[in-house]
C-alpha cells in the first residue's frame, strides 16, 4: 500500500481489515429489492389520489422563433387537465453546472425539442394525443448544425475550460527533427448518455413545501436548481432519488422534466408525474460533444518521445460552460519534454453539451492510444515497449510526484494474461475461416478526485449501524460498499449495518459522478466511524489503536466486550466530513490500466465482432471485488459500443437527432459482448482519501475503444481514425473480397 | 397514444367483415404496431384483435409443401422441425431478425406487414410521404444509412425491414388471404410488396380489410440453401444487406437459383437477371460477377447509403461461393 506521512488511522483500520468484508466480493445489498420490485423508482410514487401526467411539447425547429402557439385543440381533448403553453412559467432548458435556476422559457428557439409547452393529463396517453394536437407558428432561422463546418471560426481559446490549454516546449520543432512522426485527424461523434431508466420526476406540495421524487446522480444541486426555479428556499424542497436506473452523466444536472412536474404540481395542487420518453433524452438532456482531434507524435529513432500534441475542436450551445476536456486522459500518460494540450470550441444550435461517462478520456483516448499505436508501427517496435520507454518518473505537466501508479504492472500483467506475445506484429496476417483476427491494446487513464462529502453514521443500543448521507446508488454498488467501509471500521457483519441514501434531508455528499463517489462518500462514512472507534475506545478505557472491533465486539487485551454492551442503551452518531485535504496538492493522482482485445473482421462484409477483452486496472483500494469488477466491465462495453456503434447522427438541416432510440442509437447488444477478463492489480493509496480507493467507474471507458480500433487495425490492416468503426468505413480499405 | 376502439375477432371470416372500414386495422403480436402507435406514426381508430383465431398452425399440404398459419409465431416458425430440416433458409432468416422476446411474440403474418424502419417515418416531425402523403421525403438528401438503393422512387427510398419475407421470396411461397367478401387469395411472395413509385403508404396488394391467414411453401427446393445477414451488430439490428440464396449445382454447373435480397429496397428484391446470369454456368468469380453486375446495374445510393452498392456486391459474391462450393 502507497501510505502517506500523515498515514489517517481510518485508513489502517481498513488496511488491516479485522473484520475481512472490506474487499471482498459481496453481493448488492440492495439486489433483492431490487428483483423483487420493492425498490421504487422515480415514477413509481403513485399516491393516493389519481396523478396527472405531463407531456413535454418542444419545438419542431432547430433555430428561429416561436411566434404563436394554439392549443385550444389540446385543452378540448379527451383526460386534458391543464395546458400550459408559451408560458413564462416554463423553462427553456437543463442545466447542469453550478446555476441557481433551470434557464428561463423563451420563444428563441435554441436546439430542436426545446420545451414551448407541458400539457397535463389524466393518463400519459391522453397527454401525449393532446400534445400532438397544438399548433406552433415559427420563424425559421439559419441554425449552426454541422460543427465540423464552422471549424474555421472556432475559437481557440474559449472561456472557462475544465482543463486550461497548455503548452510546453515546442512540438512544431520537435517534429520537425524527429526521426520518426504520427500527425493525423482523429474524429468522434456526438454521443448520447443512454440510461435505461429515462428522466422521470414525481412531484408534489404539501402547503409550501415541495417533494420531488426524481432521478438524479447528485441530490445538492437538483435542490439547489429546482429549489432557484421555484422561487423557494431550498430548505423547502426534499428530493429523492434512493434509486437511480443509469445515470452516465446524463443525471448530473437537473432536466426541464423536473422543474415542469415542480411547477405543474403548485399550478394544479395535484401530484404530478412526467417522463421523458426515450426520443425525448436524446435533445432535452444532454450530448457529448463530437471532437475534432488533430494528434501530432514525434520521437527519437530509440522510440522516445519529443514531442506530444493533442489540439482538439469540440462545440456547445451558447451560454452553456461544459467544454469536452479531450486532453483529460493525455496530459500526464507519457513522458516528452514538449507537450501542446488544447481546445477550441464552435457555437452550434444544438442540444447542449455536458458530461456523458468519462468526459474526455473515452474519446480523448481514441485519438491519443491510436496514435502511439500507428507510432509504433512506423518504429517496428511493440506497442507496449513504446509505451513503458515512455513512462514518467513523475508527472510530466506539473512535475509532482505520483501518489501511485502501477501502470507498467498494468501492461506487464495484461500481456501476460492475454497473451500478448502470440499476437503478429504485422496487420492482416491471421485468419480463421472468413475472418481477420487481430489483437490491439491501449493504455487507460483517469483522474483521482476527491470531493467534499458527508454521512452519518449511526451505532444503534443493539450494536448495529445506520449509514446515512445523499449519496446516490445509480447501479454502481455505493450501497454495498459503504455498508462495506461501515461494517470494516466498526467489526460488523454486512448484516448488521443498513445504509440509507438518497434523500437531501441527509448530509450532503460528493454525488455520483467523476467517478470520486466511492472514494469521497467512503471517506465520510470512514471519518464517522473512526470518531465512533475513538468513542467506543474511551469507554473501553483503551487508546483506538490497542482496540480491535469485530464481529460486534470490541476487544482489548484479553476483554471482549459487545458493542451493546458499550453504548449502555444510548445511540452513537456521528458526522463524517471528508475533504480533500491539503496532502492531495503535493501528489499526481489518477487510476491507470491497460486494455487488451481480440476482433474478428468478416474479409467479405468488415463486420466488426469483439472476441475477448481484458482489462487490468490500477484503481487503488478495491472496496467490492464485483461491483468494481462489474464497473469495469461496464466501461468496456461503452468501449465495444463507442468503437463499433455509437453515433448520434444529427440532420444538418434541421438540427434534430435522427436515431433517438435504442433501435437506431447502436449500444452493443448481448451478442456483441463477449467474455470479458478484468484483473486489478493496485493497492491501497493513502494519498487518495480515507479509503484510500482511486476512481474506477470511467477509468473502465478510458482506452477501451481505442483498444478495440488497434486490433481492427492488427486484424485487416485497415487504420480508421473517424470514430465509430463502422463496416462501410472498413471495406473501402479491404481488398477485393 | 390516441384512443382507439378495440375488437376481438372469433373468427376470420368476422374479422374480414369488420375490417374494411376507415380507420381499422388487425393486431396480432401488435411487435411493430404497437411501437407505432406510442409514437402516433399509426393512428387507427380501431384495432380488431385476431390474435386467438385458429391461425397457429404448421401442416403439410398436398403438393408437399408446407402451410404456415398467419398466427404462428416467429419464434415457434424458426425452431419447426420440417422448417429446420427442409426450409434452413427460412429458420436462419427468422433466427436473424428482432430478439427472442419479439420474436416469441411476432406472428408469420405481421412480419410480411412491418413498417419501414427509416428514421424519418418513426419522427412526425419530418416529412415522410409514406406517413403524410404528399409530405416529401427527408431521408432524400439526409441521413440515409439503411435506406435503399434498388427500386427507389422520388417519393420514398425505405427498405422493408423483415428478414423472414427475404426467405420466403427466395423459397417462392405465396401468401393466401380471405377478403371481406369470403374470397380467397393466392398471391405470389413476389407479388405481395409494392414498390414505392408515387403511393409509397400503400405498401401491398392486400385490399381494405383483407386478413392473410396463411403463407404456403412450395416442396422443399433442390440445393444448398444460405441466409446472410450483414449489419451493424451482431444481433437487434436491421439488415444492411441480407441475402436468401438456394442454388443447385449439377454435373458442374448451376441447375437452378434463387435469390432474394433485403435491405436494398422496399420490398425483398428478386432480380430474373441475377438468376438468369447464373443457371447453366460453371460456379465461380467470373459468373459471380455478372450475377452482381446484373443485380446492381441500376443500383443508386443517397449520399450516406452509398456503400451499400459495394457491400451488396461483396456479399452476393461470397454467398454464391459458399452456396456452390
Amino acid at each position: 500500500m502507497t501510505k502517506r506521512p500523515d498515514q489517517p488511522a481510518a485508513t489502517a483500520r481498513l488496511d488491516a481489515s479485522v473484520q475481512g468484508l472490506i474487499g471482498t466480493a459481496l453481493d448488492r445489498i440492495d439486489g433483492p429489492a431490487k428483483v423483487t420490485g420493492t425498490a421504487r423508482y422515480a415514477f413509481e410514487h403513485q399516491g393516493d389520489a389519481p396523478p396527472l401526467y405531463g407531456h413535454i411539447v418542444g419545438a419542431t425547429i432547430g433555430c428561429g422563433r416561436v411566434e404563436q402557439v394554439d392549443a385550444a385543440a389540446a385543452r378540448a381533448a379527451p383526460g386534458v387537465a391543464l395546458v400550459i403553453a408559451d408560458d413564462p412559467r416554463l423553462v427553456s432548458d437543463s442545466a447542469s453546472g453550478s446555476e441557481d435556476a433551470l434557464p428561463a422559457y423563451t420563444r428563441e428557439i435554441g436546439y430542436f425539442g426545446q420545451p414551448v409547452a407541458l400539457v397535463l393529463a389524466d393518463t400519459p396517453e391522453a397527454a401525449r394525443a393532446a400534445a400532438a394536437l397544438i399548433r406552433i407558428d415559427y420563424t425559421i432561422a439559419d441554425g449552426r448544425f454541422d460543427p465540423p463546418a464552422l471549424h474555421d471560426a472556432a475559437d481557440p481559446d474559449p472561456p472557462r475550460p475544465l482543463i486550461p490549454n497548455r503548452s510546453i516546449g515546442d512540438v512544431d520543432a520537435a517534429m520537425a527533427g524527429a526521426a520518426f512522426t504520427v500527425d493525423a485527424v482523429y474524429t468522434t461523434p456526438h454521443h448520447m448518455p443512454a440510461a435505461m431508466e429515462p428522466h422521470a420526476t414525481t412531484a408534489w406540495w404539501e402547503g409550501d413545501r415541495l417533494t420531488v421524487h426524481t432521478s438524479a446522480q447528485g441530490l445538492s444541486g437538483t435542490q439547489r436548481m429546482i429549489a432557484g426555479s421555484m422561487g423557494v428556499p431550498r430548505e423547502q424542497v426534499r428530493i429523492l432519488s434512493p434509486f437511480v436506473g443509469g445515470g452516465f452523466g446524463g443525471k448530473t444536472g437537473v432536466v426541464v422534466e423536473a422543474v415542469l412536474a415542480a411547477m405543474a404540481a403548485r399550478e394544479t395542487g395535484r401530484r404530478v408525474k412526467i417522463a421523458l420518453l426515450r426520443r425525448q433524452v436524446a435533445h432535452l438532456v444532454h450530448r457529448r460533444s463530437e471532437t475534432h482531434q488533430h494528434v501530432r507524435l514525434a520521437a527519437d529513432a530509440e522510440g522516445r518521445l519529443t514531442a506530444i500534441a493533442q489540439e482538439s475542436i469540440v462545440s456547445q450551445k451558447p451560454g452553456r460552460g461544459f467544454i469536452e476536456p479531450v486532453a483529460f486522459g493525455s496530459l500526464s500518460l507519457y513522458a516528452a519534454p514538449a507537450r501542446r494540450f488544447t481546445q477550441a470550441l464552435v457555437h452550434v444550435d444544438l442540444p447542449a453539451a455536458s458530461a456523458v461517462r468519462a468526459p474526455g478520456e473515452a474519446v480523448g483516448s481514441f485519438g491519443l492510444e491510436i496514435a502511439i499505436d500507428e507510432l509504433a508501427e512506423k518504429l517496428g517496435i511493440d506497442p507496449i515497449e513504446l509505451r513503458r520507454r515512455n513512462e514518467p518518473e513523475n508527472d510530466p505537466m506539473s512535475g509532482k510526484p505520483f501518489s501511485s501508479r502501477q501502470l507498467l504492472a498494468c501492461y506487464e500483467e495484461g500481456a501476460r494474461r492475454f497473451g500478448w506475445e502470440r499476437r503478429s506484429p504485422v496487420p492482416a496476417i491471421r485468419r480463421d475461416g472468413r475472418w481477420w483476427i487481430g489483437h490491439g491494446m491501449a493504455a487507460a487513464f483517469r483522474g483521482n478526485f476527491t470531493v467534499e462529502s458527508r454521512a452519518r453514521v449511526t451505532l444503534a443500543p443493539d450494536g448495529r449501524a445506520t449509514v446515512e448521507t445523499d449519496m446516490t446508488d445509480i447501479g454502481t454498488g455505493t450501497y454495498t460498499i459503504l455498508a462495506q467501509v461501515a461494517g470494516e471500521m466498526l467489526g460488523l457483519p454486512a448484516r448488521d449495518v443498513a445504509v440509507v441514501l438518497g434523500d437531501s434531508a441527509l448530509p450532503v455528499s460528493a454525488g455520483s459522478g467523476g467517478s470520486f463517489g466511492a472514494g469521497s462518500s467512503g471517506s465520510a462514512v470512514a471519518l464517522a466511524c473512526q470518531t465512533i472507534v475513538e468513542r467506543l475506545a474511551e469507554r473501553m478505557g483503551v487508546e483506538p489503536d490497542a482496540m480491535t472491533l469485530k464481529d460486534g465486539h470490541a476487544i482489548a487485551g484479553n476483554r471482549r466486550v459487545p458493542l451493546a454492551d458499550l453504548l449502555g442503551g444510548e445511540a452513537l452518531s456521528v458526522e463524517g466530513h471528508a475533504t480533500p485535504g491539503a496532502h492531495t496538492r503535493s501528489v499526481a493522482q489518477a487510476s491507470y490500466g491497460a486494455h487488451f482485445c481480440e476482433v474478428a473482421v468478416d474479409a467479405v462484409t468488415g463486420e466488426v465482432r469483439v472476441r475477448r477483452m481484458l482489462g487490468v486496472f490500477d484503481c487503488g483500494r478495491v472496496l467490492n471485488l464485483k461491483t468494481t469488477r462489474s464497473q469495469m466491465i461496464g466501461g468496456m462495453i461503452w468501449g465495444i459500443g463507442y468503437a463499433l456503434g455509437e453515433e448520434g447522427v444529427i440532420d444538418a438541416r434541421t438540427g434534430q437527432f435522427v436515431n433517438p432510440d435504442f433501435g437506431e442509437y447502436h449500444i452493443p447488444v448481448h451478442a456483441d459482448v463477449p467474455h470479458l477478463d478484468v484483473h486489478f492489480v493496485g493497492e491501497a493509496d493513502g494519498w487518495a482519501n480515507e479509503v484510500g480507493a482511486k476512481a474506477a467507474g470511467e477509468l473502465g471507458i478510458a482506452g477501451a475503444g481505442a483498444a478495440v480500433a488497434n486490433a481492427i487495425y492488427n486484424a485487416c490492416g485497415v487504420r480508421v481514425r473517424d470514430m465509430p468503426i463502422t463496416l462501410d468505413k472498413l471495406i473501402a480499405g479491404l481488398p477485393e473480397a | 397514444m390516441k384512443s382507439f376502439d378495440y375488437a376481438r375477432a372469433d373468427s376470420a371470416e368476422a374479422a374480414v367483415a369488420d375490417g374494411g372500414s376507415e380507420g381499422t386495422k388487425f393486431i396480432a403480436g401488435g411487435t411493430n404496431l404497437l411501437d407505432l402507435m406510442k409514437l402516433q406514426v399509426e393512428t387507427p381508430a380501431r384495432l380488431i384483435d385476431i390474435s386467438r383465431l385458429d391461425l397457429a398452425s404448421v401442416e403439410a399440404t398436398e403438393a408437399g409443401g408446407l402451410s404456415i398459419g398467419a398466427l404462428v409465431p416467429n419464434a415457434d416458425l424458426a425452431a419447426h422441425e420440417v422448417v429446420r430440416r427442409d426450409y434452413p433458409v427460412l429458420s436462419r432468416a427468422l433466427l436473424a431478425g428482432a430478439s427472442g422476446q419479439l420474436r416469441n411474440k411476432a406472428s408469420t403474418g405481421g412480419n410480411l406487414l412491418q413498417r419501414t424502419r427509416c428514421y424519418y417515418f418513426y419522427d412526425t416531425t419530418s416529412a415522410c410521404n409514406k406517413r403524410a402523403p404528399g409530405s416529401g421525403c427527408a431521408a432524400i438528401g439526409g441521413f440515409n444509412r439503411i435506406m435503399a438503393v434498388l427500386g427507389t422512387s422520388d417519393q420514398c427510398i425505405a427498405t422493408h425491414p423483415s428478414d423472414m419475407a427475404v426467405a420466403m421470396a427466395a423459397l417462392e411461397a405465396t401468401v393466401v388471404t380471405l377478403k371481406a367478401d369470403g374470397d380467397r387469395r393466392r398471391i405470389a411472395l413476389a407479388d405481395f410488396h409494392r414498390l414505392p413509385g408515387d403511393t409509397p403508404h400503400i405498401e401491398t396488394v392486400l385490399e381494405p380489410g383483407e386478413l392473410i391467414t396463411h403463407v404456403e411453401l412450395p416442396p422443399a427446393p433442390k440445393g444448398r440453401q444460405v441466409y446472410r445477414k450483414v449489419r451493424d451488430r451482431a444481433s437487434y439490428a436491421f439488415a444492411l444487406v441480407s441475402i436468401a440464396g438456394i442454388v443447385a449445382v449439377e454435373d458442374g454447373r448451376i441447375a437452378s437459383a434463387a435469390l432474394a435480397f433485403g435491405g436494398l429496397a422496399h420490398k425483398p428484391w428478386r432480380d430474373p437477371a441475377v438468376e438468369a446470369a447464373l443457371v447453366g454456368h460453371t460456379p465461380g468469380d467470373a459468373a459471380f460477377a455478372v450475377a452482381a453486375d446484373a443485380l446492381l446495374a441500376d443500383a443508386r445510393g443517397f449520399g450516406s447509403n452509398d456503400f451499400k452498392i459495394p457491400l451488396a456486391r461483396r456479399t452476393l459474391i461470397a454467398t454464391l461461393r459458399e452456396l456452390t462450393a
